[in-house]
């Protein structure tokens, strides 16, 4: 069975190649045609792979490695795509997917341009292809076979996680097809309204699911890994928030060659980097060069290899864009203060954030060659991240209301005292009254200005209340987009400023306070799961008149001989009470728990905030109707 | 605005802008920064500069975990290949794969006696994945 699935694999590589030839040549149609036959023949591949893994077959290699005949059904489909190998056939399976759904649905009027970005993506196929079947088959064989699996990585063993790979995978990889589409458009000297067009659409379709899959990433780590934060600046997390600051850059910037066909050269390299920073990320997770908490499928050879790929795809696309760069000239005219400043602004901020980073990322790496060994935490990222990013968010707000080519800048002193007086507000407010650090009074008025910017300018552009429901969808997702980015900057200046943790050791019966929490222990039980079994605490949270049953968990996998922590978390409304439960500890000849007590204040609020972002990113992909008035199409 | 002036004034903004992230980030790193000690490294180094937070790997010493607060915090010593030791001491709950004898990496802050307080603790990941700073214990060591 798992033969006809590495068969199935290899037509697909030969399906790419086709694509890429013909693509290359310029026959879009056999291109296309080329795209969905392999698309169809990977699909089956992939499923194949899954079926493997939902009957348990012992004598594939990777089913073996990673699945266990006890697990829930659920995790046994996840298991497909939680190692390394499988989660490399979903890359190609993507790839190659988002080729087939262009080859399907572009409509440029450009043949040729159209059949060399379907070759490019097929390019990009054969490469993963190759790297798949050659260097990290998911389809062998092993003889004999055991009888039992070894299991699925426990902590991997969540409905969260089951669907972060394949929602992260879609944001990494879609970005392969506005790298496809910007080598296309260097090809032919053709990054204009057009194009533009066409890459704001991919680069929309990878950025959605990538914010949602690095929302799921972190509500995961969040609850699962038992440390009460959200965001632990990790290696790994890093290498997804670099293709999102790129991308976001790139989502801005493309709007400014397809409504102006200016920045035309630069919107060309983001959309290259934005790919590059994915392979990037791909390599930092699964090289093992880094430390991290969660790095996986650690080997040096496959890090090379897509070391090279990286390499070459970059020469590639990067040696394309040094040729026909200096031609990439036009657009529009403009003035500093204009929309087009404000986007540029936008895109230097981001860019430089995204170094910031990188640099971060890297430093210890660059450290160790030179013998020293350390690392680089959440404090580095707080004083060069962050700062670099709230310049753009002040002025967020403030820009977005420029016109096109020049600005009027009358109204620019009446939004600075707006901002001041609030920021004042807050500050007196904040700091004054409740004594809030400065900081987090500050932070929590830059939310508020950029949830009440991104109303008011929905109201600018609609004028009257009846008009806001006929505004284009576009409008309607950058409003959601900026409400969002600001409704995550207040939870999470709360959320980090106001986190309260403390840790209890109580035995059965005992009591301890934590933030006015009274919480006691009623006892500790030992349950049993389908592949698990556990200790499970029955503790009762009280504060004035409302209570609460908290049941955090340890538990043991077998299989895996591993124990992951079960957080519980008791919503308040404005924030989650979370408790984990830690070991048994001897104390002065008494068996204590030990249990970790959080309360994080509006987590909630900041993941409702990332969400927006995400349902704005798939909300701005409407089709446009066409405009009545051209000049009703000022979006 | 000429292009030639408008970009002179983008480049010169974006020269800012990279600049001062550049100064912030040598700043960061020069601060923030966490140096790894092994015992061997601080017998040969000596303490930090005080109140700068550092990492402390090594393995946890058998026989040396001891409970202090009620059982909050937990006191043990990490060993290495050398003849020193550094006593941790941790206020929460262990990582589920911390035991004696195992690879621990510790962040957090020496005391001025050389006793380290750590912040945040990380055992051994997985059966196979080993923290990269730490060299395998010799037998006997």
């Amino acid at each position: 069975m798992i033969e006809l699935g590495h068969f199935a694999a290899f037509l697909a590589l030969g399906f790419s190649f086709a694509q890429a030839v013909f693509g290359l040549k310029g026959e879009r149609r056999l291109a296309g045609l080329a795209a969905v036959a392999g698309f169809g023949v990977m699909a089956l591949s992939f499923l194949i792979l899954i079926f493997a893994f939902m009957r348990s077959d012992f004598s594939v290699a990777l089913v073996a490695n990673n699945s266990h005949t006890l697990k829930p059904m659920i995790y046994k489909i996840a298991g497909a795509w939680g190692n390394h190998e499988g989660s490399m056939a979903l890359w190609c399976l993507v790839t190659i997917g988002f080729g087939a759904i262009a080859a399907a649905t572009m409509r440029t009027g450009r043949e040729t341009f159209e059949a060399r970005a379907l070759g490019v993506q097929g390019m990009l196929a054969v490469g993963s292809l190759a790297y798949l079947l050659f260097a990290s088959s998911p389809f062998l064989r092993l003889d004999p076979a055991p009888f039992q699996g070894a299991g699925l990585n426990p902590l991997l063993q969540d409905p969260a996680l089951a669907l972060h790979p394949p929602m992260l995978y879609l944001g990494y990889v879609g970005y392969s097809f506005v790298f496809a589409l910007a080598a296309a458009g260097l090809m032919e000297g053709g990054i204009d309204r057009v194009w533009a067009k066409e890459a704001r659409i991919w680069s929309l379709a990878a950025f959605a699911p990538l914010t949602l899959g690095i929302a799921l990433g972190s509500y995961w780590a969040y609850y699962e890994l038992g440390w009460g934060g959200w965001w632990f600046w990790d290696p790994v997390e890093n290498a997804s928030l670099m293709p999102w600051l790129i991308g976001a850059a790139l989502l801005h910037s493309v709007i400014v060659t397809e409504k102006r066909e200016s920045f035309a050269a630069w919107t060309a390299l983001l959309a290259v980097l934005s790919f590059l920073f994915s392979i990037l990320g791909a390599f930092l997770v699964r090289s093992g060069v880094l430390t991290s908490v969660h790095a996986f499928a650690v080997d040096p050879e496959r890090g090379t290899l897509l070391l090279l790929g990286l390499l070459a795809y970059g020469g590639f696309a990067l040696g394309l864009f040094a040729m026909r760069a200096p031609s990439l000239t036009g657009g529009k005219p403009w003035q500093l203060f204009s929309r087009e400043g404000a986007l540029m602004a936008n895109n230097v901020v981001l860019i430089v954030a995204t170094l910031t980073v990188l640099l971060g990322t890297l430093f210890p790496l660059i450290a160790e060659a030179f013998g020293r060994t350390i690392s680089v935490g959440e404090p580095y990222f707080n004083l060069t991240f962050v700062p670099i990013l709230v310049l753009i968010l002040i002025l967020l707000p403030v820009v977005q209301a420029w016109a096109w080519g020049k600005a009027d800048l009358k109204t620019w002193t009446r939004w600075a005292m707006g901002g001041a007086a609030l920021t004042a507000v807050f500050l007196l407010l904040g700091v004054g009254v409740m004594s809030i650090p400065l900081g987090a009074a500050f932070g929590v008025a830059v939310g508020v200005w950029l949830v009440f910017g991104g109303v008011w300018e929905m109201k600018r552009r609609a004028i009257t209340l009846s008009r806001v429901f006929r505004m284009p969808a576009r409008v309607w997702a950058m409003t959601l987009s900026h409400v969002g980015l600001g409704l995550f900057v207040v939870g999470a200046v709360i959320e980090t400023s106001g986190r309260y943790e403390a840790t209890l050791a109580l035995a059965e019966g005992g009591t301890g306070t934590v933030a006015g929490w009274e919480i006691t222990l009623k006892e500790v039980r030992a349950i049993e799961g389908p592949n698990w079994y556990a200790d499970k605490a029955v503790l009762t949270a009280h504060k004035g008149g409302s209570s609460a049953e908290l049941l955090p968990m340890k538990r043991f996998y077998p299989a895996a001989m591993m124990p992951t922590t079960e957080t519980a978390i008791h919503k308040t409304g404005t924030g989650d009470l979370y408790v984990a439960l830690g070991e048994q500890r001897e104390v002065d000849g008494q068996a204590r728990w030990v249990f970790r007590v959080y309360y994080n204040p509006m987590v909630d609020l900041l993941y409702f905030g990332v969400v927006l972002i995400g349902l704005g990113g798939l909300l701005a992909m409407w089709p446009e109707k066409r405009a009545i008035k051209p000049a009703a199409s000022e979006a | 605005m000429r292009a030639r002036t408008r970009r002179l004034y983008t480049f010169g903004i974006a020269a800012i802008l990279i600049l001062a992230a550049a100064a912030l980030a040598f700043f960061a790193l020069r601060e923030n920064a966490n140096l790894f000690y092994t015992p061997e490294i601080l017998a040969e180094k000596g303490l930090p500069q005080e109140g700068r937070e550092v990492k402390v790997g090594g393995w946890v010493e058998p026989g040396s975990l001891s409970y202090a607060d009620g059982g909050a915090t937990m006191r043990f010593t990490v060993i290495d290949n050398s003849p020193n030791t550094i006593t941790v001491s941790f206020t929460g709950v262990a990582p589920d794969l911390f035991r004696e004898g195992q690879g621990v990496v510790a962040t957090g802050r020496f005391t001025p006696e050389g006793e380290f307080t750590a912040r945040q603790l990380l055992a051994k990941h997985d059966e196979n994945y080993q923290p990269r700073e730490l060299k395998p214990l010799e037998a006997g060591g």
